[in-house]
């Protein structure tokens, strides 16, 4: 008989992860020569992220909207038109043919942001030039003395507090009362919960929100549509998920750079009682996506803790335990945590050494890899480093010549995926080739 | 109370240092020897930041500690504050780029080293970089950017320098997340910088070596 999720142990979720991304219920291939090459891109991650010597030293290049450049259209043509996003995403795929797949998540609907009024980010068309990708725009959308009403109810806050703030057409939610007030008609308990409900305000942010829903709608059947296109032609999906550690959600998107620095000496209390109120949340985010995808590896982009951002102090009281609680909280539902620390983390080599043996990969952008070997080759997965750098200003033999050294530095033994640095946008076309090319011709074990 | 205003800035002790403002302006204290000893505060936050002792967090707070200062000083000033007398320099974040907070970093370590910063925002058109030196005279600018597309803005950039003539006579530095030295000789710049006291150092460099 079948154990329920909640009954399995660790290993067992993580097995039925593990199992479902190597066969994927329902899924068609093109033909048994798509199959086979299908789960051995799977088995050849797995091999690397369980520090295994794998056939060869898998290449999944961190495509942003590399697509669309390659086929001659711009992020904007992909953000808002689905068909071209499927088509540009899918020639970058098959006719380039890495190890796995970024899906098409990171183009997200352009028109459901439009009709949500999103400040958060600029993006193509609204705020940034249509050639280009979006850009997060910083900002103070909680204030230093909301941290006690983050911690009272994370999720009232988001509703009432934030999302008002960084949607225009949400501007209604702030007149919402806790859904948590609905215990029981007694005492017009229910009733007063629901009156909001019927004011025009929370009726025009109710309907943005259905019409942006709408729009979500058609574009995740793209999403689908594209994994399993690519699953057919035999090319899996990289990441089943995808979430943050609190420091950067706290950082990034709700408190902002300055914001959050003043918070660290003025209410560093405060601060931590809220990353560990969010820290559950943020482990919930990506099991959920991860066991949807049947896929356990879930990306962990990580941004206000790199050298040079904070002291080796301040990392090992705000940023570490967090980070390390997340892991934790995820390899416990069975899921690959993936922290990319964008920037150096050269410093913070020494702590990130305390990751749990054998259960993540770490993935870094500009870190010294040798040392990033040396320090962690018995402890976990190591990817990325190929330079974005190089990738756009050197030539294919640059690019070959740094895929060489960077097999020569960390692929002894297994436990290392070719990834770029930082996200691939609008590339020459033969470094990325190059990349990929060099590692499938020089990474064979 | 301590009395030093300059170690509790550079130790980045807020309520001391507000306190020790507050109690000399009090006294009628001259405003700009208030000043005076607030930015030698700023340079041991400098140097500590360049030994490594402090980091950007560190760096950003005492910007926060000195902008209460100012506020608190600023009314009791009868002229308009220091001189700026380390030279001119415009900084801009590139076109295409909206990025901010490295920027904004380096301005403000440039504006308390005495610096005239002509501050230029974010996604900033070519031309009014070029026409930003014609009106200043500046003979130092500085590109920022945090995304790969920076690297053609900044190399279109001082591409349109030169074609203006003025590339002999203006230094170029850059900076940003992804800047490594083939960047540097892709984009044509003189050198880049890896965080705000690096950009201090440079600039100062130039201006000396004119």
């Amino acid at each position: 008989m079948v154990k329920e999720w909640e009954e399995m142990t660790p290993a067992e979720k993580r097995a039925d992860l593990d199992s479902k991304w190597l066969s994927p219920p329902g899924a068609e291939y093109a033909n048994a020569e798509a199959e086979k090459a299908y789960k051995e891109r799977v088995q050849r991650i797995l091999d690397a992220a369980n520090m295994k010597e794998p056939d060869r030293v898998p290449v999944v290049p961190m495509a942003g909207f590399f697509g669309a450049y390659i086929s001659g259209m711009t992020p904007y043509d992909v953000m808002y038109d689905y068909d071209k996003l499927m088509s540009s995403f899918s020639k970058f795929v098959l006719e380039y043919q890495p190890d796995g797949h970024l899906s098409v998540m990171n183009s997200p609907p352009g028109k459901a942001h439009d009709i949500l009024d999103y400040k958060l980010y600029a993006w193509p068309g609204h705020g940034v030039a249509k050639e280009h990708s979006y850009q997060c725009i910083e900002g103070e959308y909680m204030k230093a003395n909301e941290y006690d009403a983050l911690i009272a109810d994370p999720t009232y806050f988001f509703l009432t507090g934030w999302l008002p703030r960084i949607m225009g057409a949400l501007d209604g939610l702030k007149m919402l009362s806790p859904v948590t007030n609905m215990t029981e008609m007694y005492g017009g308990f229910t009733g007063a919960a629901l009156v909001p409900f019927g004011l025009p305000p929370v009726k025009a942010a109710l309907q943005a929100l259905m019409d942006a829903g709408d729009e979500a709608l058609k574009w995740i059947q793209t999403v689908g549509a594209f994994g399993g296109a690519m699953t057919a032609a035999g090319f899996p999906g990289f990441f089943g998920g995808g979430t943050k550690v609190t420091f950067d959600t706290i950082g990034d998107t709700l408190r902002g750079t300055r914001g959050i620095i003043t918070d660290m000496y003025r209410q560093p209390k405060k601060l931590l009682s809220a990353m560990e109120q969010f820290t559950p949340i943020a482990v919930k985010m990506g099991v959920d996506m991860a066991k949807l995808n049947g896929c356990p590896i879930v990306f962990i982009p990580l941004h206000k803790g790199a050298d040079g951002f904070m002291s080796d102090e301040q990392f090992k009281k705000f940023y570490w335990p967090a980070l390390r609680d997340l892991m934790d909280g995820l390899i416990a539902e069975g899921c690959v945590p993936f922290p990319w620390a964008e920037g150096g983390y050269n410093s913070r080599l020494k702590v990130i050494k305390d990751s749990p043996k054998g259960k993540v990969i770490w993935g870094f952008d500009t870190t010294d890899m040798a040392e990033a070997k040396k320090i962690l080759g018995d402890v976990c997965c190591i990817t990325g480093n190929m330079s974005i750098a190089t990738l756009s200003v050197g030539t294919p033999e640059d690019v070959t010549n740094s895929v060489k050294k960077l097999i020569k530095d960390c692929a002894k033994g297994g436990g290392y995926i070719m990834m770029s640095g930082a996200v691939i946008e609008d590339v020459p076309p033969d470094n990325v080739k190059a990349m990929i090319d060099a590692t499938k011709e020089y990474g064979k074990y | 109370m301590a009395v030093n205003l300059t170690n509790a800035l550079a130790d980045l002790k807020e309520d001391e240092a507000i306190a020790i403002v507050k109690e000399r302006l009090d006294k009628n204290d001259d405003p700009m020897k208030i000043l005076d000893d607030a930015g030698q505060g700023m340079e041991i936050v400098g140097q500590r930041f360049a030994d490594s002792k402090y980091f950007i967090p560190d760096l950003v707070y005492s910007g926060e500690i000195l902008k209460s200062i100012n506020e608190l000083v600023k009314p009791k000033l009868t002229a308009g504050g220091a001189a700026k007398t380390s030279g001119k320099v415009i900084i801009a974040t590139v076109a295409g780029d909206i990025h901010d907070i490295g920027k904004d970093i380096v301005i403000f370590m440039l504006d308390v080293s005495g610096f005239e910063v002509y501050d230029m925002g974010v996604d900033v058109p070519i031309q009014k970089i070029v026409d930003k030196i014609k009106e200043t005279g500046a003979t130092v600018v500085g590109l920022s950017g945090f995304l790969t597309l920076a690297y053609d803005s900044m190399k279109k950039t001082i591409d349109a320098i030169g074609e203006a003539g003025l590339r002999e006579k203006t230094r170029v530095m850059i900076g940003g997340g992804q800047i490594t030295p083939e960047v540097v000789k892709y984009t044509g710049a003189d050198t880049s910088g890896k965080d705000a006291v690096e950009a201090v150092a440079i600039a100062r460099k130039w201006m000396s070596a004119k």
